[in-house]
């Protein structure tokens, strides 16, 4: 399901003057529907107590997710907050192995001992999966900051909510990385609600691309319901950030269609808003209806298409669950590097 | 060997390191052009240019955040808080990413970066300025905390700080930076985890680190005078604590004064007593005796400030009470 790179074949459709061929809308149309049914069984997961703890789906912004990943390179960080799963799915993490971290067993894209908040896969250079509100940001100047040390051109995708943008870590970083011109992508999933608490009764200021501006930097407001705009907006961004000219503040528009994690039955939205959302903005039959007119596929195809990925995804649940839990004996792995014998507290020992 | 202070010993390590590896930079605030605020950096942005030593704005998260992913995409970095109280303006990125940064990714990332900079109470500057925080990192796993008490060590034990492959806090001395001993030239290391003997005894074990060694040795020449002959220990490094090195002497002495300059609830002092009690309880003769500072904030006048500190007599009063000679 890894959504290979670049327009190779003839032109599918075009958006704004960009060419995207049939490959590349099938791809895309193809990971943002695997990332929906991929929540959607999460979710079941999580009603049949097999996923624990805190657990924050993405059903509805899947094009930003997917239209990202479009317009990055392969080498480009990413990291994010904890609403992460559709991130590395669509980054082409093995999702058995992100459905097996859900479901706390050994094959776990970290071993079982992150969970649904941290879900971090160094081969794809997707950095987190970080669980508290805002964190990523620092971190993310920090693999820019890294890129400019070593020139090698690659630009920190640092993703964060309309949540995430009220701490001050997030103006701390905004700063440095424009004093430095660190290559950065600051996107903003702007999904309208910070937990249960909306936009507006948290922030002053709720053009949030505006939010650079007293650090000088530039920002843009994008339909993140729009795979395509998504992916041309973004290589916008990641453009003027590898050419050394600095940061870009991108805040993508979208809505979440489930509550902040699984124990939130939002009631703080009414169902009229949500169903606006859902049936007149969806991005999955946004994209659907464009391919259907430009004759690249039928209802019917893509009815087949959900079948089959329905059927992908079952299996990558059983084939999670199959797998043990973690060894009894990792529990003492990978806390530090360089042990140090006969010192306390002892390695893997109580007292 | 050379005599020079305790911030040249410092400044050589990290001089030394930067050498040897490019991957290692020094950042923090008044670092590079002001030579540091308490010139540990003196000359290293002449020697090695902006591209390495970096002034940052006053911005404590930001920067130890920025250095967490430095050193998750490979780099190694020296990240400098001019002291370490404001460090706690950074303290989500030390305990909620680097220490947990090996760990929550099933070993695939991981933060090998030396925090660094002067902790402990400094002089006539009040409650914000003046602290022993120490305990608060030696409590987390995934960290280690070393912390210097004389120039040689400073030197030995930060290059093998930079060169761990580990999140070190390493906690430098305020008051000790004017310091000077003799310290060996080039390449010095000291390994982490080791503790030293500062002076050898026979009568009680004095466990002393960072300023307090140098008290704990002070108040063993006055002990000596009165007839009481200790020993002296240095643990260095305060996580992982080397300590067999206080168990083996406390096997000898039977008796054990422990000294922290930070305050007495849950401290360092409270945790070695404890492992005392715990692995050597029949060689004690008497209860181990903590001298701490204060459990108050730092106050600012003289008087007040000399008070809440541990003193040099305190300690001869409780080696003497473990000894029973009160």
């Amino acid at each position: 399901m890894v959504a290979t790179k670049k327009q190779n074949d003839g032109v599918g459709l075009t958006h704004e003057g960009r060419e995207y061929s049939a490959e590349t809308l099938h791809e895309m149309h193809d990971m943002m529907l695997y990332i929906r049914r991929f929540e959607e069984k999460a979710g079941q997961m999580y009603g049949l107590k097999k996923i624990g703890g805190f657990c924050h789906l993405c059903n509805g912004q899947e094009a930003i997710c997917v239209g990202m990943q479009q317009a990055a390179e392969a080498t480009d960080y990413m990291m994010t907050s904890y609403r992460d799963h559709g991130h590395i799915l669509a980054r082409g993490s093995d999702p058995t192995a992100v459905m097996a971290e859900l479901l706390g067993r050994a094959g776990g894209i970290v071993g079982g001992k992150g969970g649904s908040m941290h879900m971090f896969d160094i081969e794809k250079n997707f950095a987190g999966g970080n669980g508290i509100v805002g964190e990523q940001v620092p971190i993310g100047i920090g693999f820019g900051f890294a890129s400019q040390y070593r020139d090698d051109k690659r630009v920190s995708i640092t993703i964060m909510g309309d949540g995430g943008i009220n701490q001050g870590a997030v103006y701390e970083s905004f700063n440095i990385a424009s004093l430095w011109k660190l290559p950065v992508v600051f996107v903003i999933e702007n999904n309208q609600y910070a937990m249960g608490t909306s936009l507006s009764r948290a922030s002053a200021e709720t053009h949030l691309f505006k939010r650079g501006i007293s650090f000088k930097v530039p920002g843009m407001q994008v339909d993140g319901m729009d795979a395509l705009e998504v992916e041309r907006k973004m290589g916008e961004a990641l453009a003027h950030a590898r050419s050394g000219e600095g940061p870009m503040i991108v805040e993508m528009m979208t809505y979440r269609y489930r509550g902040h994690s699984m124990s939130d039955p939002a009631t703080y939205r009414t169902r009229g808003e949500v169903d606006e959302w859902r049936s007149g903005r969806d991005p999955i039959a946004r994209l659907q209806k464009q391919m259907i007119a430009a004759g690249l596929a039928t209802e019917e195809s893509f009815k087949e298409k959900d079948k089959e990925i329905k059927k992908a995804v079952a299996q990558v649940a059983k084939d999670a669950e199959a797998q043990p839990e973690p060894d009894p004996s990792v529990l003492w792995d990978d806390i530090i590097t360089d042990e140090i014998p006969g010192a306390y507290p002892y390695p893997r020992q109580v007292g | 060997m050379a005599k020079i202070t305790y911030r040249e010993a410092l400044n050589q390590a990290m001089c030394n390191e930067m050498e040897r590896d490019d991957r290692v930079f020094l950042m923090g605030e008044e670092v590079a052009e002001y030579n540091g605020a308490y010139k540990v950096s003196q000359g290293m942005l002449d020697k090695f240019g902006p591209r390495r030593v970096i002034d940052t704005p006053i911005t404590e998260l930001g920067f130890a955040g920025l250095g967490v992913g430095a050193s998750m995409a490979g780099l190694r970095p020296i990240i400098e808080f001019m002291t370490w109280n404001f460090a706690i303006l950074a303290m989500d990125q030390i305990v909620n990413a680097a220490a947990k940064m090996k760990y929550m990714t099933g070993g695939q990332y991981s933060c090998p970066m030396v925090f660094r900079g002067a902790g402990g109470a400094a002089a006539r500057v009040s409650s914000q300025h003046s602290q022993a925080l120490e305990n608060w990192y030696a409590n987390i796993p995934g960290l280690k905390v070393v912390m210097p008490s004389n120039p040689a060590d400073a030197k030995g034990l930060l290059a093998a700080s930079i060169r761990d492959n580990d999140t070190v806090i390493f906690i430098e001395n305020e008051i000790n930076y004017g310091d000077v001993s003799e310290v060996p030239e080039g390449e010095y290391i000291v390994p982490l985890g080791k503790a030293d003997v500062k002076r050898v005894g026979k009568d009680v074990t004095l466990v002393a680190h960072s300023r307090m060694t140098g008290y704990a040795l002070a108040a063993a020449e006055e002990l000596a005078k009165q007839g009481i002959d200790a020993e002296v220990i240095d643990p260095r490094t305060i996580r992982p604590l080397d300590e067999a090195t206080i168990l083996t002497s406390v096997a000898k002495t039977n008796r054990a004064v422990v000294i922290e300059e930070g305050w007495r609830f849950a401290g360092i002092g409270a945790e070695i007593s404890a492992r005392i009690m715990e692995k050597a309880f029949d060689d004690l003769d008497a209860p181990v005796i903590r001298v701490t500072g204060k459990d108050v904030p730092m106050p600012y006048a003289a008087n007040l400030e000399t008070l809440a500190l541990p003193s040099v007599a305190e300690i001869v009063e409780a080696a003497r009470a473990v000894c029973n000679r009160n």
